[in-house]
């Protein structure tokens, strides 16, 4: 790139030095370039906002006429005017808590003693390669373990096809989530802390109880958010283990008997709609979808409010 | 203090309280097992895929595994081509639409955008890795064909590849952009700075410099986002269509099967078969296969992400 | 009580030290307890020799300072008492290191008991992000002490000590964080004094603090002698004349190999005597100013 001209009687350039320090101010190159880089990141973001509005558009009718009807009834793939999302949210919620329960400790205890424990151990080395190659993992290869291990072989403890099945497969899905942001929340607690608590003659256990933790709390809160965020948009999965795509006759079963029973959530509950045909299964089938689009992405704003707040200047 | 020794007097016994002790060494090792439990997984997995997919691979007749009419399982055609390139395909429109835009977004993020702007619209970014995927499969049949894909190929079918691969695309773009631009962010400033020193305008700078100076971490991003769209599943089951098998073809105007639409389709989807049968097995034997090529290019991106690391 | 008198041989210049020195400790006379004790002390980091070569002893109730270049060990040394080098990964330890005739690296020494006895001071200040009381109330905490009246004793003894309580007495609830770099330090010594060790390890502790700060903390090492052991680890050669009653002089020598430096005690003698009539030529250089 040429930065001046120079005059060719030997040297002296031949444009004035006032016009080649000015000229920059009409880079039309470089500005249409910028343009072009902004518009791919307008047209990312475009694509989330089309999408919200035609669900919406799709949907109008179902918001405007029966909104509660919609979100209390249970799944109805024969009659379009009944259907209802209730029996997905449900099964979302209770997928989401078998989640909780066993995907947040056992990751954030992985996590701990990858960053606490083992340091820069062979083990510790050969965990993290393996967590970040689990992170890649399709999510049908997630389902296949599902099926395979919680459905079939430990049928007796997860009674099957069942809301413990599907949630054993979506925690195996999301501990590497879980692993790796809780190592960063950990790695971010400064080691003077540690040398402080550990040098007036605490155990590990205690300085990581008292003062690592409570350190990286907010961290491991957002990754568990954006875990469970994650959990509850998987179809896959779930799918293969079981879920019932169709109307699940709860009746009037207990807690316990829809623990240990058949389930369903929203990804399904959209999957089942979707395959019907008929425009007012087009509009049922963008409410469902609007539903869990709108809940996924309130979660995930949280987390990243959470963390931007959270984020300490140590 | 209870467990205080006078010092100097006698011998000295440096022990801590046995219980606080038994506590630590408890502790550590629910720790350790924890950590034990992510190699549990992965055997499990491998173990899972491993014994199906080999049994499947004996009891076939390779003949059918080549050169067949189609993915048919129900009739005993498996033939991998026609996955292969459904597969290829599908991943290949989807690269075409996440590239420009990933990379775009990605270089604007970083170059160009101001502190203020680059605040808000990166969230925005991270939001959009969470649309589910079954939402996007919605907005592909309903949306995409009709107004997109049909609106320009007339003769595309109710269902067919093209559509799939454009929501594939729309999937991917998070993780291109948000991979690369963690690489062109750890271009120390120090680079630029020698650019404009010499005179050299952002366009320049972000092309000629920064972006060759991160190019390990961009085509791990790139890997990555096509490991992403290799292992889509919910879109390709639900818009690519072909219903109770596939044809062997190449026009993505037609609906056709991925590897993932195929083990979809076996597993919930119009193949479903009760039993112990080889098409079920052929469940597995795809899944190795899938594991093993999302596992050979995520391997590839992290060795390509530990570069960029260690030079900076 | 002019220790300067004493020390003037007229062959040798006088080293330009504008400072008052500390009075030497009648020493010789009895003998002193012996809290510390190494032999053949060397510190490797991975197969890195970092220090070489380390015998001395410390002697209870004295101030005891290890001065020397950048790179000579001294911070790994004085990390060796306290067992606090077993935080490095590829850290090893040979020789040994005798806690009253105890080898603290043996099989049976358990490192929470010795850093409760043996507390340490660091170079930035690192209170924990919690209240003040609840930095102080965690190490008897975890020792066993629940009752609330007895904590509170031992927070306010401690802060006495450290010379914060009326500073803080107000607000013992607040953060500690919002505490001054200097209050933040004694702090941290209170915290250290809380769990009644026998001995302070004390790594630069007034680098990262004002020159007022500085000297109160160095008055408050005066103090506080009298009932513990005090290492000091310092830079600042004067501040080591000041307060302390032996200094321990290290260096670097560059490898065989030549590529790298090894750090090792040069010289140990009372305070005095390394300040005006060092024993060791590179002492003396390093002392009046030649280098380092």
């Amino acid at each position: 790139m040429a930065l001046t001209t120079v005059d060719q009687t030997g040297g002296v350039p031949a444009r004035s030095l006032t016009e080649s320090l000015t000229s920059g101010k009409s880079d039309v190159k470089g500005r249409v370039l910028e343009a072009i880089l902004l518009g791919a990141l307008l047209c990312s973001l475009g694509v989330l906002l089309v999408l919200v509005i035609d669900l919406l558009k799709r949907s109008w009718g179902i918001w405007t006429e029966r909104p509660l009807d919609f979100l209390t009834s249970g799944t109805n793939i024969s009659n379009a005017a009944e259907a209802g999302v209730w029996q997905g949210i449900k099964g979302t919620i209770m997928l989401c808590v078998v989640v909780a329960i066993v995907a947040i400790p056992l990751g954030t205890a992985c996590a701990v003693y990858l960053e606490e424990y083992a340091g820069r151990s062979r083990f510790a080395r050969w965990t993290r390669i393996n967590v970040r190659n689990l992170a890649g993992v399709p999510s049908i290869v997630y389902g296949i373990l599902g099926l395979a291990i919680f459905v079939k072989a430990m049928d007796s403890i997860t009674q099957g096809r069942t809301v413990f099945a599907g949630g054993l497969a979506l925690s195996a899905l999301v501990l590497p989530i879980v692993v790796i942001t809780a190592s960063e929340a950990l790695r971010a607690v400064p080691r003077s802390i540690r040398e402080g608590a550990l040098g007036v003659g605490a155990t590990e256990w205690e300085t990581v109880r008292h003062h690592v933790l409570p350190a990286a709390a907010p961290g491991i809160l957002t990754g568990t958010v954006l875990a469970l965020s994650r959990a509850a948009g998987e179809a896959a999965p779930i799918l293969l283990v079981g879920a019932v795509t169709g109307l699940l006759r709860t009746g009037n079963q207990s807690f316990w008997e829809q623990l240990t029973g058949p389930f369903t959530a929203m990804p399904v509950v959209i999957f089942s709609y979707a395959r019907q045909t008929g425009e007012a299964f087009r509009e049922v089938t963008a409410a469902a979808a609007l539903v869990l689009l709108v809940v996924i992405i309130l979660i995930n704003s949280v987390a990243i409010w959470l963390r931007n707040r959270y984020e300490r200047k140590w | 203090m209870a467990v205080a020794a006078p010092a100097g007097a006698g011998a000295i016994v440096l022990r801590t309280a046995t219980g606080r002790r038994r506590r630590d060494r408890t502790m550590r090792w629910v720790f350790r097992l924890a950590a034990l439990m992510t190699f549990a997984v992965t055997i499990t997995i491998i173990l899972t895929l491993a014994v199906d997919a080999w049994e499947f691979f004996s009891k076939v007749d390779k003949s059918v595994l080549w050169g067949q009419i189609g993915w048919f399982p129900r009739r005993g055609f498996f033939d991998l081509p026609t996955l292969i390139v459904g597969t290829f395909i599908v991943t290949a429109i989807a690269m075409v639409v996440a590239i420009p835009l990933g990379l775009g977004a990605a270089i604007y993020l970083s170059e160009y955008a101001q502190p203020r702007v680059r605040r808000i619209l990166k969230p925005v970014l991270e939001v959009l890795a969470g649309v589910p995927s079954v939402v996007l499969a919605f907005f592909a049949i309903a949306f995409i064909n009709p107004n997109i894909v049909r609106r320009f190929f007339e003769r595309a079918d109710v269902f067919n590849l093209a559509a799939a691969g454009l929501a594939v695309g729309v999937l991917s773009i998070p993780i291109i952009a948000s991979v690369s631009e963690d690489a062109l962010r750890a271009v120390p400033m120090s680079l630029r700075e020698a650019s404009y020193g010499l005179g050299a305008r952002r366009a320049s700078t972000a092309f000629r410099v920064v972006f060759p100076a991160a190019i390990s971490g961009i085509i791990a991003a790139l890997v990555l986002g096509v490991s992403r769209a290799v292992g889509e599943v919910m879109v390709v089951a639900i818009a690519a269509g072909a219903v109770g098998g596939a044809l062997f073809h190449f026009d993505p105007l037609l609906p056709g099967q991925t590897m993932t639409a195929a083990m979809a389709a076996l597993g919930f989807g119009s193949d479903q078969v009760a039993g112990d049968n080889l098409a079920f097995q052929s469940l597995y034997f795809l899944g190795a296969l899938l594991f093993l090529m999302t596992l050979l290019l995520n391997f590839v991106a992290d060795r390509l992400v530990a570069r960029v690391r260690e030079e900076y | 009580m002019d220790s300067m008198s004493e020390t003037l041989p007229d062959e040798h210049p006088t080293p330009h030290l504008d400072v008052t020195m500390h009075e030497a400790p009648a020493s010789d006379a009895a003998p002193a307890t012996m809290v510390f004790r190494t032999k053949d002390l060397a510190v490797y980091y991975g197969g890195f020799r970092a220090v070489r070569d380390v015998d001395l002893d410390i002697r209870k109730n004295e101030i005891t300072a290890f001065i020397g270049p950048s790179g000579c060990g001294k911070s790994t040394v004085i990390r060796c008492f306290d067992r606090m080098n077993d935080l490095i990964d590829g850290a090893r330890v040979e020789g040994q290191v005798l806690y009253h005739g105890v080898d603290l690296y043996g099989p049976d020494v358990d490192p929470v008991e010795v850093r409760r006895r043996i507390g340490m001071v660091f170079q930035k200040p690192n209170p924990f992000p919690k209240s003040i009381y609840d930095n102080l109330a965690f190490g008897p905490r975890v020792n066993g002490i629940k009752k609330r009246s007895e904590l509170d004793a031992i927070v306010e003894r401690s802060l006495k000590r450290a010379a914060l309580w009326d500073e803080v007495k107000d607000r013992l609830k607040e953060s500690a964080m919002g505490l001054s770099g200097g209050q933040q330090q004694r702090l941290c010594i209170a915290r250290c004094v809380a769990v009644e060790p026998e001995v302070i390890l004390m790594d630069e502790p007034c680098s990262a603090l004002d020159p007022i700060a500085t000297a109160r903390i160095e008055e408050l090492m005066q103090e506080i002698k009298l009932e513990y052991t005090i290492v000091i680890v310092t830079h600042n050669m004067q501040q080591a004349a000041r307060v302390s009653d032996r200094t321990a002089f290290y260096t670097t020598e560059l490898n065989p190999d030549g590529d790298r430096r090894t750090g090792r005690l040069v010289e140990f003698n009372p305070t005095a005597k390394i300040f005006s009539n060092p024993d060791d030529e590179r002492t003396e250089q390093y002392v009046t100013g030649r280098f380092g």
